[in-house]
């Protein structure tokens, strides 16, 4: 039974109504850890999803988060990794249920984190393919950066985080529309873009692995438009892909 | 334009940073809204400590940020999350990482605490209390054996500040601190706030605490700002705050012990509401001054 001490601490850590763990007394002394456990997590979570706070006003994400850290406590103690259950709880939570676009918004935040963090690697570079042939363009095939995410988003997500994340005042927007994000870190900083759907489908069947002929027809399907020179070059500035093969 | 072929994975494993000696001077906690203002004014203090679990992506700007420090400064690398005092097996996974993170960034110095912060795979992100017992120091001296052998050098165990007692504890702190160096041949990181914070919740003296402490195998002294607060009888409660400068009392512990057993390298710890660069410097300039004065002079090795 020795770890008796650890299971009832633990218990009682995250549960207000659970009784003092044995061979503890005083409540307000104990609720130091309960209150520093809850506001440690309450803390990482707002680091992780900036935007979510901001949409929904300090005192509204204290609360939420309150609820959430209790019943989703991190299972690992990278608390950069932390919030993966936060775009489902979002998405149930009753309070937001007039604000369907939140989850979206938190998923996108994810990605942001994890592209954040993702290994090194240099962007792949335009000289790499300035000197093929067409014939041989349109047969390359592409390695996506480790930091690259594409995704569909069924509301103006990408719009809402870009706004709520910059210092500037939040102007009116529209949450209905559906977007495409685009998220990159070709360097340190990443990159968080609104891109059409053709470009979707152009880089989609790209990270697939088809070949850049295949992906263009692809993406021509999607809008007889589609330049195929402008999405290179925006491709390739954005970082997307690492290496040919 | 030129680019770089991507490193690879086991680059970094590789000696690449200055082999700084870690002098006896004070350092700061590294914070990443800092970086820029350091790397101008990089006279301002001996050394940086980091926290290993903010290290533990695979890349991006953290790692490039700690890499131009540790270019100019010494640094020590703490965990917060190994759980040393948990009643689980270490874990392996997470084990691994700090190892990474040690053999990456070459520190001078290695510490943990004397706490756990995981149970059953949950992780409660603080630094919570152990009991006293024969059960829990055997624990702990494996865990630290362990740690130990993982990165192939000593590693430092921090003393905790806590705000409950156990009832089951069959010995004091220091007994238990002073067992756990002797059995496990780690040393010691002597938080003085944590003795202050510690002595003022459980009313025992600040003073005799340190004068019993093992100082010999102090390596390393933080300082910190603490929250005053008080408990369900009225009486004072102090909270490990890391968001204030040194109090008075914790500053006058500090020359006492400097006095004793001269000059350890000593960190300002300033987590929360943190200030700007040249007011934390100016607390680890404090430090430095009761360094430099102290009778004893440097402290040699061993």
């Amino acid at each position: 039974m020795q770890a008796s001490w650890q299971t009832g601490f633990s218990a009682a850590v995250l549960n207000p109504d659970h009784p003092l763990p044995i061979g503890i007394n005083g409540k307000k002394r104990f609720a130091v850890y309960r209150n520093n456990v809850v506001l440690g997590l309450t803390a990482a979570l707002a680091a992780n999803f900036p935007a979510i706070k901001r949409l929904v006003g300090d005192e509204f994400f204290a609360r939420m988060a309150k609820i959430f850290v209790s019943a989703n406590p991190p299972q690992s103690r990278l608390l950069a990794q932390y919030g993966g259950a936060f775009p489902d709880f979002l998405g149930r939570f009753e309070p937001l249920a007039a604000y369907p676009y939140m989850p979206h918004v938190a998923r996108l935040e994810l990605a942001w984190l994890a592209a954040f963090h993702e290994a090194d690697a240099a962007p792949l570079a335009g000289e790499e393919l300035a000197g093929l042939a067409p014939e041989q363009l349109a047969q390359t095939r592409f390695i996506a950066h480790p930091a690259t995410r594409l995704l569909a988003l069924p509301c103006a997500a990408v719009s809402i985080m870009a706004a709520n994340r910059s210092s500037e005042p939040v102007p009116a927007i529209d949450p209905a529309p559906a977007e495409f994000g685009l998220v990159t870190r070709p360097h340190l900083e990443v990159h968080v873009a609104h891109v059409s759907a053709s470009t979707h489908a152009f880089l989609t069947s790209l990270l697939q692995g088809k070949s850049l002929g295949e992906a263009a027809s692809c993406a021509s399907e999607q809008d007889q438009a589609f330049d195929l020179a402008a999405n290179l070059q925006c491709m390739l500035a954005a970082g997307v892909f690492t290496k040919t093969h | 334009m030129p680019h770089l072929p991507s490193l690879p994975a086991h680059a970094h494993d590789r000696a690449i940073f200055p082999d700084f000696q870690l002098t006896p001077r004070a350092g700061a906690g590294l914070k990443p809204e800092h970086i820029d203002a350091i790397l101008e004014d990089s006279d301002g203090v001996g050394f940086f400590e980091v926290h290993a679990e903010n290290y533990m992506g695979k890349g991006g700007a953290p790692h490039a940020a700690l890499a131009k420090i540790r270019n100019h400064f010494p640094i020590s690398v703490h965990g917060v999350g190994l759980s040393i005092g948990g009643s689980e097996p270490l874990d392996a996974d997470h084990l691994a990482r700090f190892v990474a993170v040690v053999k990456r960034y070459e520190p001078a110095l290695v510490s943990e605490h004397l706490a756990w912060s995981t149970h059953e795979h949950t992780y409660y992100n603080d630094l919570l209390p152990v009991p006293y017992t024969q059960n829990v120091l055997d624990r702990v001296v494996e865990h630290i054996d362990r740690v130990q052998d993982a990165i192939g050098r000593q590693m430092l165990l921090e003393n905790p500040s806590t705000y409950v007692a156990f009832e089951q504890s069959t010995m004091t702190e220091l007994e238990f601190i002073a067992a756990v160096a002797r059995r496990s041949g780690c040393g010691l990181l002597l938080d003085i706030n944590n003795v202050f914070v510690s002595a003022t919740n459980h009313r025992f003296s600040a003073e005799t605490y340190l004068d019993r402490f093992p100082l010999v195998s102090v390596s390393e002294i933080h300082l910190a700002g603490h929250a005053p607060e008080t408990d369900d009888a009225g009486l004072p409660l102090l909270i490990d705050a890391h968001d204030r400068p040194v109090a008075g009392e914790v500053w006058a512990l500090y020359s006492r012990v400097i006095d004793m057993t001269g000059a350890i390298p000593t960190l300002i710890e300033w987590d929360n509401d943190v200030p700007a660069w040249a007011v934390l410097k100016s607390e680890a300039q404090a430090a430095d001054r009761i360094l430099s004065s102290t009778r004893h002079g440097l402290r040699h090795a061993g």
